[in-house]
């Protein structure tokens, strides 16, 4: 114990190793070897590289004791020299307790490695024996197959024996199975036995036994081969009949050039008569495939028959009839007119599609399935041009229903329920023709995937094709309304104008662009090529409203024209009698201008008019009769004044507005009517300039106009426009008038508020 | 006839002739150039108050008086100063009106009010035309203009009332035809047989206004009407219009071709507008003077041909709004083929030069 205190304290007091790197050096190779990671001690390094530190590795004694000395007073001093011996001395003895410990351990080490080693000696001596029973086992096997040797060699050569007696007994009954088969017409069987014995009977048939079987086998399989040679020529067995004997009579060595073509010839003449029968059903415009089946049945088994060499032939085969095949399909489809049930034909073209899908497997070099696609896409596209055409039919025949709905007067009121109706039966009509279409390119169908029918068929057939064709056909047929019912306007009734002019604007509004998304989300259209945008069609469908809509106030404005020029220019107006009533052809205006105002009214709404107070009839004709219409017709009796009317004219025309009298409307109501009744007035203007009055006849005016006055304002968005036009009107006739005294304001508004 | 009424001069002309307003509050209607005069240029207008007497001014030779409401026609010498040329200012003709010299009536009371009367185009001016009701009548004047008779007559026959509305002497064939209008139909006759040779029905969706023939390609002719359009007809081609122009607001009351430049085409209506056109695609000189046009139908395919180095489309070239009122007639000058007048409701008579950039076009 005391030499290990002595040596605990040499430990602290001499560094152990005077060399520190060295040290470390090992240290860090220790730790490499037990894997400790370096990082874990960098921080404890760092703060150990101080030699003042009495744990650390550097620790340097004389330093830490200059430093001790400097730093410290005596006291101190004294007090860590007895922290030390403390210190010291639990380290010395913590060392004895190891040390007693691991002695302990090592005892008992001693004592298992002694045990071991008796353990081991046992061992040894159970493996000798071992050995010594595995020589005397091997010994013994080795004696016994030595005996066996013979009696195996014997079994062998006698299975050898057996097989090849069964194998000549095959070859002797051979004549016989095959005579047999022959009587059963088991050609298949025959034949695949003799091919088993050919060979071996070539070989052989230098021997006389063997030659004879030969012989007979010969005999018979030429029997065989004349009778399958016969059945092949009489061509009335079925097609796998026929390809069956192909088959027989290659194995049979029969030249395949031949075959090849008598094969061939036989299928087109059995072709022949299917296609000249399909042809006779086309007549009856039953839609039958079974050609197409024919044809792909045909041509399956030929070419599992028919070796390489023959492709070529096999191709030009298949596609001469093919081609007249497709041509009969064709004229087919194009009888296929009615629009009736899209999914028949859809499921039709697929079957049709599918078939020839099958020759491509077969005939990977041919033409045909192409073919045939295009078909199918042709067929589409006709399809596509057939439902515009039905659209459009029925487009017109709904029209032609409208039309006899406003003649009908009990109906003459529901103009807006009309609207609806038709819309709704255009919208349905198209979703039901978009949904046929759309059978063209449901999943179930083999060539909905065709690049085709994935692209093209949808954004240009159905999308341009159809939807944007029938928005722009409906378009054109408005304004074809427009042109070719100018002349006298009256082919078409204004109200169908009316009719068509809201539907386009609905259509520029909502309907188009909701037409348009259906279909694209129906058909995932993907814009490959350019399509026409939406704007572009709602701005020839407003378009199209707005020149029905401009129409229509022509043709209603030249309806009441015509009343009004004809009441005009038949009348009399020198030699007419006093005033006594507003004449009928008045009231009649207003009536129909009434009428006119309800059946807008239906369909558009009011729109924006110029501000006027509650009683405009009043206030206003007070103004135009009292102040302007005195003043103006006051110098007329005096012919040396004739200045102030023309001056009081132009000044009024100086302030008011150039009015255009045909000029377009904007939808609504109001502005329709001020078109209607500019029109009107207008012409009342013209005819009245052009005729010359009595004095009666320029009071007839004046009471008629007034009853107009009292009645129009109303409708129009700027009365004002009314005042001025009959204004101009009375003033006009007062100038042609030969006479030119007005009647008193108060007895028109007598004669007009009677009726 | 009580209702006869001379014409009164209320227009003045001035030199400058840009632009001339009538000082009289007159309703005027009627327009023309006084064709036989080559150096002055000259206007007739006629008017339409009951009130006063109203007078013309014009020349016997060639008269043209189309008054839609009187009943009666005339045929008026014009004052011989005037005549002789001599007269320099045009202030004092203003301020002294001179008065007609009235020379015979046409005298036709059978054949109700008369819609236009119209002079012979060529020849020595010894026959009148004039469209009364249904009835077209041909007058021979006697020696000095003093007498009228009646020559030959044709009648309209057809369902209805049946009215001329206006009429145009054709100045080719020989002065033979003549072109009517009634209601929306379009007639052309033969006055050696005073029968018809053609008739457009439907010309023009409502009444047929004014006609005018191409000065220089025989079977073109220009209509207007109540439908505000300018139709353009070939009448061997009756179907189809050759052309048709749609630019005014309302009805279209008269169209005039230019005498020697025949792709400028004057139009008057009730929307108080004078349209001013270039219709070179259906001219007879489409291409300036650069090609002889010896064969005229042959001129639709040259023009084909030469459309690209053919700088002038059809155009508007000018839309003029200095009236007020309806115009009622339009007319070229007689003696400078760039000038042209138009008169409206109000009296108010405009005259107006073709814009002087496309004077030079056509010329050069």
């Amino acid at each position: 114990a005391h030499l290990i205190s002595k040596a605990g304290s040499v430990i602290t007091t001499t560094p152990p190793d005077s060399d520190p790197t060295g040290r470390r050096r090992v240290h860090s190779m220790l730790k490499l070897y037990y894997g400790l990671n370096e990082e874990g001690t960098a921080a404890e390094q760092a703060e150990s590289l101080d030699p003042c530190d009495i744990n650390g590795p550097h620790f340097d004694p004389e330093v830490y004791l200059n430093k001790l000395r400097k730093d410290c007073s005596l006291c101190e001093l004294m007090d860590h020299e007895s922290c030390m011996v403390k210190q010291i001395r639990s380290l010395d003895s913590d060392m004895q307790t190891l040390v007693y410990e691991n002695y302990n351990k090592f005892i008992s080490a001693t004592d298992t490695i002694r045990k071991m080693k008796n353990d081991f000696k046992k061992m040894e001596d159970e493996m000798d024996c071992l050995s010594a029973n595995m020589a005397a086992i091997t010994e013994f096997s080795a004696r016994i197959s030595g005996t066996l040797q013979d009696q195996h060699a014997q079994i062998t050569k006698l299975s050898g024996v057996h097989t090849l007696l069964r194998k000549l007994q095959f070859l002797f009954e051979l004549p016989a199975r095959l005579n047999k088969c022959l009587e059963l017409q088991a050609y298949a069987q025959a034949v695949s036995a003799h091919r088993r014995a050919r060979c071996v009977l070539q070989q052989y048939s230098h021997m006389p036994s063997f030659r004879g079987i030969q012989d007979d086998c010969h005999v018979i399989m030429e029997q065989l081969a004349q009778q399958l040679r016969q059945k092949f020529r009489d061509g009335g067995s079925s097609a796998k009949d026929l390809s069956e004997c192909v088959e027989l009579l290659l194995q049979l060595d029969e030249p395949a050039e031949e075959l090849c073509d008598k094969f061939l010839s036989h299928a087109q003449s059995r072709l022949e008569a299917d296609l000249q029968g399909l042809e006779a059903e086309l007549k009856d415009s039953a839609f039958t495939d079974t050609g197409g089946g024919s044809v792909q049945k045909t041509s399956e088994l030929a070419s599992k028959n028919i070796p390489e060499m023959a492709n070529g032939k096999l191709h030009v085969f298949v596609d001469t009839l093919a081609a007249r095949y497709f041509s009969l399909v064709e004229r087919r489809i194009q009888e296929e007119k009615g629009v009736g049930d899209n999914s028949l034909l859809v499921r039709a073209l697929d079957r049709f599609h599918r078939r020839l899908q099958a020759i491509t497997k077969l005939l990977p070099g041919s033409a045909v399935p192409s073919h045939g696609t295009e078909i199918v896409v042709r067929a589409a596209r006709e399809r596509i041009k057939q439902y515009l055409s039905a659209l459009q039919t029925f487009y017109h025949d709904s029209l032609t229903d409208v039309r006899q709905a406003l003649a009908a007067p009990r109906l003459a009121v529901g103009g807006a329920k009309l609207l609806t109706s038709l819309s709704n039966f255009i919208l349905n009509q198209l979703k039901s023709v978009l949904a046929s279409v759309h059978l063209f390119t449901a999943k179930d169908i083999t060539f909905s995937n065709k690049p085709y029918f994935k692209g093209e068929f949808c954004s240009q057939g159905v999308r341009e094709g159809l939807v944007v064709s029938f928005i722009k056909f409906i378009c054109q047929s408005s304004r074809q309304y427009c042109e070719s019912a100018g002349d006298r306007g009256g082919s078409t009734p204004p109200a169908l104008l009316l009719l068509l002019s809201r539907l386009c604007l609905d259509y520029e509004t909502s309907t188009i662009s909701y037409i348009l998304t259906l279909t694209d989300e129906q058909f995932l259209v993907q814009h490959h090529t350019p399509v026409t945008p939406v704007t572009a069609l709602c701005a020839e469908a407003r378009e199209a409203a707005q020149k029905l809509l401009n129409h229509y106030v022509k043709v209603q404005g030249l309806i009441i024209s015509q009343m009004l020029r004809k009441s005009v220019e038949t009348r009399d107006w020198v030699n007419t009698i006093e005033p006594r009533n507003v004449r009928a052809v008045m009231k009649r205006v207003v009536e129909d201008t009434t009428s006119i105002d309800v059946q807008v009214g239906l369909l558009y709404e009011e729109g924006v008019r110029k501000a006027h107070s509650s009683d405009s009839s009043k206030r206003t004709f007070s103004v135009y009769s009292s102040s302007r219409q005195q003043i103006r017709y006051a110098p007329s009796y005096t012919p040396s004044a004739p200045m102030d009317t023309n001056l009081l004219s132009n000044i009024h025309k100086l302030f008011s507005e150039r009015i255009d009298i045909f000029s377009p409307v904007e939808f609504n109501k109001v502005s329709v009517l001020t078109g209607i009744i500019k029109i009107s007035l207008k012409t009342f203007l013209e005819c009245v300039r052009i005729r010359t009055f009595g004095r009666y006849g320029l009071q007839q005016i004046q009471v008629d106009c007034h009853y107009l006055q009292m009645y129009l304002w109303r409708f129009v968005s700027d009365e004002n426009l009314v005042h001025f036009l009959l204004d101009e009107i009375v003033g006009s006739a007062a100038h042609r008038c030969l006479d030119p005294s007005p009647m008193e304001q108060s007895v028109i508004e007598v004669i007009c508020e009677r009726g | 006839m009580e209702r006869c009424f001379p014409f009164q001069t209320s227009v003045t002309v001035y030199k400058a002739y840009t632009r001339v307003e009538s000082d009289a509050n007159t309703i005027a209607r009627a327009l023309t150039a006084q064709t036989a005069e080559t150096d002055a240029i000259r206007f007739l207008v006629g008017t339409q108050s009951l009130k006063f007497d109203n007078q013309i001014t014009n020349e016997p030779k060639r008269l043209s008086s189309e008054n839609r409401v009187l009943t009666c026609a005339a045929v008026w010498r014009m004052p011989p100063e005037w005549e002789s040329g001599s007269h320099e200012s045009p202030d004092d003709s203003s301020n002294n009106p001179q008065t007609l010299e009235l020379l015979c009536h046409l005298d036709n009371t059978a054949h109700g009010s008369v819609a236009c009367v119209l002079w012979e185009p060529l020849g020595d001016g010894k026959r009148v035309i004039s469209l009364a009701e249904n009835h077209v009548l041909l007058w021979d004047l006697q020696e000095s203009s003093t007498k009228a008779t009646i020559s030959s007559t044709a009648t309209l026959e057809g369902k209805g009332q049946l009215k001329f509305t206006a009429g145009k002497w054709s100045p080719h064939h020989n002065s033979t035809q003549l072109v009517t209008a009634n209601d929306t139909a379009i007639r052309g006759w033969d006055l050696r047989s005073m029968s018809q040779i053609y008739c457009i029905e439907n010309a023009h969706g409502q009444l047929v206004r004014d006609l005018d023939f191409n000065p220089n390609k025989q079977y073109y002719l220009a209509s207007c009407g109540d439908d505000c359009k300018v139709k353009f007809w070939d009448v061997r081609h009756i179907n189809e219009p050759v052309k048709c122009l749609e630019e005014h607001s309302h009805w279209v009351w008269s169209v005039r071709y230019n005498h020697s430049h025949d792709q400028l085409l004057l139009t008057g209506s009730s929307d108080s507008r004078v349209i001013l056109s270039n219709m070179v695609s259906i001219s007879s000189e489409p291409f300036g003077h650069l090609v002889d046009d010896d064969d005229l139908s042959d001129n639709e395919e040259n023009q084909q041909e030469d459309k690209g180095k053919e700088p002038l489309q059809d155009s508007i070239i000018a839309t003029y709004e200095e009236h007020e009122d309806s115009v009622y007639a339009v007319e070229w000058s007689a003696a400078d083929p760039w000038l042209f007048a138009s008169l409206s409701y109000d009296g108010r008579l405009v005259i107006n030069r073709v814009p002087r950039a496309l004077k030079y076009r056509i010329l050069l």
